[in-house]
């Protein structure tokens, strides 16, 4: 189901094109992803699992789980939930690994050859129809060098190339999406925070505001295109229009986002069980409700204010569960919510979602203080849709591959490459912010982003406006500080101090170690 | 039970934040519902006559000075939170008024009757919608008036059109 009317968002939909789901007819709209059609069409399962056959929709809607690859026009393996629908695609409900032989082309021709065949071109993008043979192409194109390269268009990443560009630093911006923005996209509520860092703005407005400020600065934006290697001499190599791509920079910034979390009850892989993002991409991205009736599982902020924009979509929330005894998010997230009717359950979990194909229903339970169910408290709610807003993960795996230190800090979402207060990993010259650096929001994201860029540029070694680099430095940091100086920065703040204690610990250790090969050496 | 386990604000909260009934009497006045140390500020950079402030810390609460607010209503469309309403019982007959932020599509039309729902959501009674307002400097949260029975006026929060939710 589409939606008509929303109070905030206005959805332009391309033309009407016709394509095919296992041979049936189907219409959806140009622009709009493969999955978003489908769900619109009222299908749910693009796929079964390969050795139990059980149905699977999508679940992150942005490119970074497996939950949606289906075959289209042939090709099996397509991430459908970024894909742009097509007119006349030929789209099948996958049910195996899939046999790329058959698409005629050798996986062995080379590096691209496989990334080739797929019909990708981003999000909202066009795939080149012309592509000149590869047997004389080069195994990678060189794309030359840049002072700065930044992984990421999201909030941090835009922010990191802004402070790096207003300090005269080039940079270029490498971004999976058509469009800038990252999550910002799909965020209608407006910001918290202070007015001179974007509150009272919407979300969905603030990637603009950054593009537009970027777009007078000496940056260049790489769309469409996927980091897949950092190498330990900042050499960074990109898949683009299906064809590998090197690129070398002075400094790096990773700002590559986080993950949602999964959780695991049984029937949690029916189709109808759907990441807390994946939701708003589906509802403020392509203007599709994901059902309707939907049971939250989070009461943190993410939580509330997905349910918040349901509410605003049309559709009906029965409930937000949360396993802690407390709310999570702002209470005034939470008072939104509550007023239109929303009932908050603390101290409730999901116990299992059922249905035939998909979800019908979903049982929930009380939880003692153990986190042991209360038997007898069962409750049983129908929906179509249960939304997981359980956390997020950092998205660490490029600093991993380049060779940077990592850690588990629990107060940063799990696994996250250790950096010092100036956001540098342990790689030097690689500099790494936002939800890739520990889980928190996007206006901490901003600032942290702007930190990166600003030690970037000094790294990058450019005389630079000494003067200009100190006033954004103390702009930033003490903005950053404020944001975390509160209740709700307990967490994150904790989780940083950990870090930048630890990342000072290495730091002293590399300096002793170089002494001594130089005492040696004299 | 507390707003952090069920996420409604209970009368030792909401007392704190009350204008006094005589200041009520006298005119239209600020409601900030607001009580956790988030950092925001909105409110104060909306409030053109400094009542609204929050001191020192970003993440202090706003403190809310009623002899200084005149009701003008321009910081209940700036919260982010959607914490803001003005009330004005200072009419002679047994009716008031409350503004409240209302993100939903469509709109209510003026004169129309809608049922009241307080805080958590349950029936207060029927109001009519008295004013709506949407310029495109509150962009995109509008503000609805709605008429209500003078001892409801600090327990209606939302509405639902009929036969509609929410």
């Amino acid at each position: 189901m589409r939606i008509d009317k929303h109070p905030i968002l206005k959805f332009h939909r391309g033309r009407e094109i016709e394509f095919e789901l296992d041979g049936r007819g189907l219409t959806g709209y140009e622009g709009e992803t493969i999955a978003a059609a489908i769900h619109a069409a009222g299908v749910r399962t693009l796929r079964t699992s390969i050795r139990l056959g059980r149905p699977r929709g999508f679940f992150c809607a942005i490119g970074r789980c497996s939950s949606c690859l289906m075959t289209v026009n042939g090709i099996p393996n397509v991430m459908t939930c970024i894909t742009p629908l097509e007119r006349g695609m030929k789209i099948e409900t996958q049910t195996d690994k899939g046999h790329i032989a058959e698409t005629g082309s050798s996986p062995r021709k080379g590096p691209s050859a496989l990334a080739a065949q797929r019909p990708r071109g981003g999000r909202r993008g066009t795939a080149d129809a012309e592509e000149p043979s590869r047997a004389e192409e080069p195994r990678a194109r060189d794309l030359g060098h840049t002072p700065l390269a930044v992984v990421g268009g999201g909030p941090a990443g835009l922010s990191a190339a802004i402070a790096a560009g207003r300090l005269g630093v080039e940079s270029v911006i490498i971004d999976e999406n058509e469009a800038p923005g990252g999550q910002l996209i799909k965020q209608t509520h407006m910001f918290f925070g202070s007015k001179e860092h974007y509150a009272k703005v919407r979300g969905v407005d603030i990637g603009g505001r950054l593009t537009s400020e970027l777009s007078e600065l000496p940056a260049r934006l790489l769309n469409n295109t996927t980091v897949l290697g950092l190498y330990p001499d900042r050499a960074l190599s990109l898949l683009r229009d299906g064809r590998h791509h090197r690129l070398s920079a002075d400094a790096v910034v990773l700002a590559t986002g986080a993950s949602e979390n999964m959780l695991a009850f049984p029937g949690c892989d029916l189709p109808g069980v759907y990441g807390a993002g994946a939701v708003q991409t589906l509802m403020n991205v392509d203007g599709v409700v994901p059902g309707a009736r939907v049971l939250m599982v989070g009461a943190g902020n993410i939580g509330l204010i997905v349910a918040y924009q349901l509410l605003q979509a049309g559709v009906e929330v029965a409930a937000v569960i949360e396993g802690l005894p407390t709310i999570g998010g702002y209470h005034v997230h939470g008072a939104k919510i509550r007023r239109a009717g929303v009932p908050i359950m603390t101290a409730h979990t999901i116990l299992e979602a059922e249905g035939r194909g998909r979800v019908e229903k979903a049982l929930v339970a009380r939880v003692d203080a153990d986190w042991r169910t209360v038997p007898g408290s069962e409750t049983e709610f129908d929906v179509d849709t249960v939304c997981l807003a359980v956390g997020l993960s950092p998205n660490c795996e490029l600093a991993l591959m380049g060779g940077c230190e990592e850690t588990y800090v629990a107060e940063l979402g799990g696994r996250v490459a250790v950096h010092g207060s100036d956001l540098e990993t342990s790689m030097p010259g690689v500099f790494i912010a936002g939800d890739a650096s520990g889980i928190e929001e996007a206006s901490t994201a901003m600032l942290e982003g702007r930190l990166a860029g600003l030690a970037a540029a000094e790294r990058v070694g450019e005389p630079l406006d000494e003067t200009l680099l100190e006033s954004m430095r103390d702009e930033a940091a003490d903005g950053l500080a404020a944001l975390r100086s509160g209740p709700f920065g307990d967490r994150p703040r904790t989780g940083k101090e950990k870090m930048y204690d630890l990342a000072r610990k290495l730091r002293q250790r590399g300096e002793r170690r170089e002494e001594r090969s130089v005492d040696v050496q004299k | 039970m507390t707003y952090r386990s069920d996420g409604v604000l209970n009368r030792n909260d909401l007392d704190r934040l009350f204008p006094s009934e005589e200041r009520m009497k006298r005119g239209p006045v600020v409601v900030v519902e607001c009580v956790e140390n988030i950092p925001c500020n909105p409110c104060a950079a909306a409030c053109p006559r400094g009542a609204i402030r929050i001191e020192g810390d970003i993440n202090e609460t706003p403190s809310v000075d009623f002899e200084a607010c005149n009701g003008c209503g321009l910081c209940v469309s700036a919260c982010p939170g959607l914490a803001i309403f003005v009330v004005d019982a200072s009419g002679k007959g047994d009716t008031a008024t409350v503004m409240l932020p209302y993100e939903y599509a469509p709109l209510p039309e003026v004169g129309e009757e809608v049922t009241t729902l307080d805080r958590s959501g349950g029936k207060v009674g029927r109001a009519r919608v008295t004013r709506v307002l949407n310029t495109e400097a509150m962009d995109r949260t509008p503000v609805v008036s709605l008429e209500v029975p003078r001892d409801q006026v600090m327990d209606v929060r939302h509405f639902a059109r009929r036969s509609r939710r929410p």
